[in-house]
């Protein structure tokens, strides 16, 4: 495979084609909603039908390529490497030394596959009830890819921003045109926050530029002058990326955007959101914030600061999931609680709590992607997202019990799926430095088994006593064929996650030993977090 | 790395025996989960319409969603007979593939006796692949065979060959027959999980794996919320005792770096005896046994588990599950050993519950939920064993209870069994579990009267039945220890350790009366005295089949013969048949070295008088018991449930189990739940995040209004071309000129 590969040049053009391929499809999608019909108006109505079909079709197929294409990293990408790998740099603005550089390492190709692989299940679990403006929409998702995908693998912050913000816009609108009854407000409270938090980082990344000589955003480069800065500076500056990045996360007590968001948006935009743009946040820490302010981040009053959030974020994350009347509001406090374990893995700094918290990323990306989809099944079957609606449910659609159920134990952290290696990682690599916190954050484990069995006991077990309910079909094959996809990867990444921990490892290292940099001089601590 | 080395030497004398098929024996059952599972759903699903939200699809599926309903739309469908047409392939795939692991684990077994004894000092060790490779963090996928493991294999098989076939009769008229078969299955592949790791993670496996089946099988008549209820309890309980085992994970990781059990045994040596660090870690370990083998303070969720179907509270919630803690501790016996304030606590805490659950036994009328309380009083027996250092007499106490209790409880299902088909016949709607409604049965059920009473006698501790030669092992260990070990010396909550073992001995020994009190009250109860279920119903009170019956008398065979598993010496002389103590030296190596440390100047010293007193002591005992219940029961005077008058008093409390489910849910429950809500959520995230900046919001509000008046005018499509050509130009121009 690696031969082939390399035979096609695959990792020079991997990542452009990646990032270009979905704006092509946007193009192409608008082309195809815009296009004059050539029917006459007696075949009006089959024509729509057919555009809307080719519509989707062409936004599905653009997707599974990306998936296809994006496949070869997993081989391709070489783990012993120190370098960034698949890399391109392209001239682009050179007047102020910003270039077109992108590049993975073990950090971010995880995100790109993640994002590749979510994708094409976004489009497939909404493809039935998206039914109005589908050109806007569709093209939208594409765009919104591009922001994501260069958002990973951007290495030029310029080029990191301006990624950022494609990101920001088209989620926007599909929350605000597409989404529920109070998606205004939930894309105006989407859009201000994330704003406020991206322009904080827009002056910080323009002071490291001026900084830096004023010559270049390439992130080494600015790595460089980043590290040099001290003092107050330097804790203004990791301030201002941190900030935008927590509300990302989200982190407590930045998170009240999500649940508003999560609810709002339609199953696709739920999904996306969860799945792979919560990530954004805690990416962004891996690769900016911590790294180029090692200082500030390892201060120990910053630092316990951020580890006591994340704490704070599981325990309050699940226990207010657990007392929502609504599906998708629990799961989106859910979030909460999941991202606080892959906050506290960073924080924790130790090999196997940063691999941990990488997974956490992944396993939340398949778990909750499920989930969200999973209540989109039922909510297009019965409109209603409240718990107490359902009941009994595993008697008229097993099929759907039995996915609902699997995600579930994947979410809850069941040992033999995803969900526990990462959490498991976490929590042992945290215990090495934070014993305290760790032990606190075990507690989640409790809270999520009753948050997740509680509602799947209110939706599932219990008398099919509604009607509406009994009149319930099971799941078609669109739908069982997307979960069976996220059901095998929650199987395979539970109990052979060896592969993937292996990409990761030179990557999750390097991480931890650049921040490490900014260990407060003492002994003791040294030789502890050295481990 | 350790165990690559071992296994990589090829020097095990297991090496190139019929032991290279271990991976064999999980994966039987998890293959007979995949058939049965697959028939389960395959045969249920019916598939959904192309577009779920489309009203003509919608009302085409509501029609044949009503159609495929009406004809299992009985309020309680497991009452309804109706097999489930691929029952015939069920009942074969089950049983088989549990089956074929007992006939692969004995031949392991022969395997492992025919390499003799002293050739096996350590486990067999084979490493399948790495499954957390995580820089010095290694977890690998991997397997270990050893006196102790192999004791646990054959039971947990043995006894579940058992158990599925009894359940192919109790169960065959369910319309979730496949359903039951893939999770009874699965349960089998986890236990086999749980007793084969060979590291900490993979026993976790299982262990949650087993928590797992259990709260699929308490709930599998889903519909009634109370089941459901249960299962979910169990979970969450459990969860709270897996807690436990985490943290006792991190800190031997932590502390020592590797989490295998060869690895963790080798470098025990760097922990400080009877210091902070491994007391913490036991201590930690044992919180995690109280969850899954229902000791105090989490024993609450055992009693609600009888809301599964009976078979699986035979093989899960008596035989096999809730042992795994026991099974934890004897495998870990060599942190225990060397911290006697954690052992201590372990025998305190098995101590009171055996004496606390078995006083609530005797005022319980359903005979599952006796029976129940006496599981978790038993337990508490193989923990005071455990706790006090005699692993041998606890995994023995393990193994005939799994005998003896099993039988009891599939005997409890003939007779729910009979009841059930009775009140059928006459469409009767009463409770077939309530004791007050049977009574007189011995002359309907005979075989299954004779069997229970054996398993009634092998647990009250009347020779020469199974229960008493463990029993009396684990009294006679504690009394032992209470001089010369290091378990007399250590201090525990400010009492000496011989004090603490005296008094666990005089309560070990108050229970084992209560103990012979509630079970022959069950059985006079239940079979002697005047019929109470009712004219129409008695002539349809006949046995269970022999697909059911066979097994009872199987258990009932070995709930005779099981104390010959390891017959003291003293007793030994005065019987002389078969091998004495042949359990103890067959676990001498996994556990022999933990028990010395422990036992020291004690082993041996209990003087030949001094052994023969406690074990008549014991048989006074058990022999008392049985004869007050008799003296002071009276089945006659007893009334049907309908009729029954309130009891009053201490037995009132009783009855209420000391109301500790309702304490839990005053003290834990509501406060956890309605501060979350009206707290944290109302209040805290609603007040005080969203409302702090409720001003900002509503300024937001108001520009996102006009925004949104425009986005809503339809002129989205040119602003998504603005952002598409926006993009386009930013990166396309630079990027192309």
């Amino acid at each position: 495979m690696t031969d082939f590969l390399t035979s096609i040049g695959y990792n020079h053009w991997i990542l452009p084609v990646l990032l270009v391929l979905p704006l092509v499809g946007a193009a192409v999608v608008l082309l195809l909603a815009h296009a004059r019909p050539d029917a006459r108006d007696g075949e009006a109505a089959d024509s729509e039908w057919s555009r809307s079909g080719a519509i989707r079709w062409a936004t599905l197929i653009v997707f599974l390529l990306e998936f296809v294409l994006s496949v070869g990293l997993w081989w391709s990408y070489d783990p012993a490497s120190p370098n960034w790998q698949a890399a391109v740099d392209w001239s682009w603005v050179p007047a102020w030394g910003a270039r077109f550089t992108v590049g993975v390492d073990g950090i971010s190709l995880f995100m790109v596959l993640l994002t590749t692989f979510i994708m094409p299940l976004a489009v497939l679990g909404g493809w039935t009830s998206i039914r109005d403006r589908l050109g806007a929409y569709y093209a939208l998702l594409l765009v919104l890819t591009t922001g994501m995908l260069g958002v990973f693998v951007s290495l030029d912050l310029l080029l990191f921003y301006v990624m950022w913000e494609v990101m920001l816009i088209p989620m926007y609108f599909i929350i605000g045109m597409w989404g529920g009854e109070r998606r205004l407000y939930a894309s105006i409270k989407f859009f201000v926050y994330t704003m406020l938090g991206s322009l904080l980082m827009l002056v910080a990344i323009l002071y490291l530029w001026n900084a830096a000589g004023g010559t270049s955003f390439a992130y080494t480069h600015v790595l460089h002058a980043a590290s040099a800065t001290g003092g107050a500076a330097a804790l203004w500056l990791f301030g201002a990326f941190a900030l935008a990045f927590a509300i990302k996360v989200p982190m407590f007590p930045l998170h009240t955007w999500l649940p508003d968001a999560h609810v709002e948006a339609p199953t696709a935009g739920s999904v996306i959101l969860a799945g792979i743009m919560l990530k954004m946040g805690t990416y962004g820490f891996l690769r900016f914030a911590m790294p180029f302010f090692p200082g500030a981040a390892l201060h120990p009053a910053i630092r316990t600061l951020m580890i006591v959030l994340a704490v704070i974020g599981i325990i309050y994350g699940a226990l207010v999931a657990m007392v929502q009347p609504d599906f998708k509001k629990l799961v989106a406090y859910s979030s909460v609680s999941h991202l606080g374990f892959v906050m506290l893995g960073i924080f924790a700094l130790t090999l196997q709590s940063v691999q941990g918290a990488l997974m956490v990323m992944i396993n939340h990306g398949i778990s909750t992607g499920a989930l969200f989809l999973l209540i989109g099944m039922i909510y297009e079957r019965r409109h209603t997202r409240a718990l107490d609606a359902y009941g009994g449910l595993a008697r008229v659609m097993p099929m759907f019990a039995a996915f609902l159920t699997l995600v579930s134990l994947s979410s809850i952290g069941l040992p033999s799926t995803n969900g526990f290696i990462g959490e498991f990682l976490v929590l042992i690599g945290s215990f090495r430095t934070r014993p305290i916190a760790a032990a606190l954050a075990t507690t989640g484990v409790i809270f999520a088994a009753a948050y997740l069995l509680w509602a799947i006991q209110r939706i599932l077990y219990q008398p099919l006593a509604r009607p509406e309910n009994r009149a319930l079909r099971d799941l078609n094959a669109r739908e069982t064929t997307l979960l069976v996809a996220l059901a095998v990867m929650i199987i395979w990444i539970g109990v052979a996650p060896g592969p993937i921990l292996r990409r990761m490892e030179g990557s999750a290292n390097r991480f931890v030993q650049l921040v490490q940099r900014g260990t407060p001089t003492g002994p003791m601590q040294a030789s502890t977090e050295a481990r | 790395m350790l165990q690559h080395a071992l296994a990589g030497t090829g020097a095990h004398p297991l090496a190139g025996t019929a032991a290279r098929f271990l991976w064999l024996l999980p994966l039987l059952p998890l293959a007979g989960f995949v058939i049965n599972g697959l028939i389960s759903l395959l045969s249920a699903y019916r598939r959904g319409p192309a577009d779920p939200s489309h009203p003509s699809d919608a009302a085409h599926g509501a029609a044949h969603g009503h159609e495929g309903i009406e004809s299992d739309a009985h309020p309680e469908a497991h009452d309804t007979p109706s097999a489930h047409p691929a029952a015939w392939l069920v009942s074969l795939i089950g049983p088989l593939a549990v089956g074929l692991a007992f006939v692969l684990a004995v031949v392991i077994f022969v395997a492992m006796r025919s390499a003799g004894a002293d050739a096996l000092h350590t486990p067999f060790v084979q490493r399948y692949g790495s499954w957390m490779p995580v820089g010095d963090l290694q977890v690998d996928w991997a397997f270990q065979l050893d006196q102790l493991s192999m004791l646990m294999v054959l039971v947990i098989t043995g006894v579940g060959t058992l158990i599925h076939i009894f359940s192919v009769g109790y169960m065959k008229e369910d319309p979730g027959y496949p359903r039951y078969f893939a999770y009874l299955n699965l349960f089998v592949v986890f236990m086999l999980l749980l007793v084969l790791g060979a590291n900490y993670p993979v026993l976790f496996i299982g262990w949650e794996g087993v928590g797992l089946c259990s709260y699929l099988l308490i709930g599998f008549w889903f519909e009634d919320k109370a089941n459901a209820d249960a299962g979910k309890k169990a979970f969450i309980v459990n969860r709270i005792g897996d807690f436990g085992f985490l943290i006792a994970m991190f800190l031997l990781f932590a502390n020592l770096g590797t989490l295998d059990f060869t690895g963790v045994a080798a470098r025990a040596g760097a922990l400080v005896p009877g210091g902070a660090v491994v007391t913490a870690i036991c201590l930690f370990l044992f919180l995690g046994c109280t969850g899954k083998s229902a000791q105090i303070p989490l024993y609450i969720w055992l009693p609600d588990a009888m809301a599964g179907p009976t078979p699986v509270s035979a093989l899960i919630h008596a035989a096999t599950m809730v042992t795994a803690g026991v099974y934890l501790v004897a495998r870990s016996s060599f942190l225990f050993a060397m911290a006697p304030v954690a052992s201590l606590t372990v025998a305190v805490v098995g101590a009171v519950t055996a004496i606390f659950a078995a006083s609530i036994g005797l005022k319980q009328w359903d005979i599952k939920k006796v029976l129940a309380y006496s599981t978790v009083s038993q337990l508490g027996y193989m923990f005071i064993g455990v706790g006090v250092g005699a692993y041998v007499a606890g995994m023995f106490h393990l193994v005939t209870h799994a005998f003896f209790k099993a039988l009891l409880f599939l005997g409890s299902g003939s007779v729910i069994y009979a009841m059930h088909a009775a009140y059928h016949h006459t469409h009767r709607h009463d409770d077939a579990q309530d004791m007050r409604n049977m009574g007189g049965l011995r002359r309907y059920l005979p075989v299954t009267w004779i069997l229970m009473w054996i398993a009634t006698l092998a647990i009250a501790g009347i020779p020469p039945f199974a229960g008493f030669f463990s029993k009396d092992e684990i009294l006679g260990s504690a009394f032992a220890r209470a001089q010369g070990s290091t378990l007399a010396d250590a201090h525990w909550l400010g009492l000496s350790g011989s004090t603490v073992l005296y008094g666990v001995y005089a309560l070990g020994l108050a229970g084992a009366l209560i103990t012979a009190i509630y079970m022959t009250r069950m059985m006079l109860y239940t079979f002697h005295g005047p019929n109470r279920t009712g004219e129409a119903e008695r002539s349809h009170l006949r046995e269970a089949p022999w697909s059911m019956t066979g097994p009872l008398v199987a258990l009932g065979i070995l709930s005779i013969m099981g104390g010959w598993l390891n017959v003291p010496e003293l007793l030994h002389r005065v019987v002389p048949i078969g091998p004495t103590t042949a359990l103890e030296r067959w676990l001498e190596p996994v556990v022999g070295g933990a028990t010395a440390s422990i036992a020291g100047a004690a082993e041996g010293a209990g003087a030949t008088h001094t052994e023969a007193m406690l074990i008549l002591v014991a048989i006074a005992v058990a022999v008392a018991g049985i004869v007050i219940a008799i003296v002071a029961l009276s089945p006659a005077r007893l009334r049907p449930k309908a009729e029954s008058p309130e009891s009053h008093g201490f037995g009132r409390v009783l009855e209420h189990k000391y109301y500790v489910d309702e304490a839990y849910d005053a003290a834990v429950i509501q406060p956890v739940v309605q501060g979350s809500r009206f707290v944290l959520w109302r209040f805290i995230d609603a007040g005080i995040i969203d409302g702090l900046f409720v001003n900002g919001s509503a300024v937001a509000a108001r520009i996102g209004a006009r925004i949104g008046s425009w986005v809503q005018s339809g002129q989205v499509g040119t602003y998504a071309w603005a952002i598409v050509v926006g993009v386009l130009a930013v990166l396309g121009a630079f990027t192309l000129r």
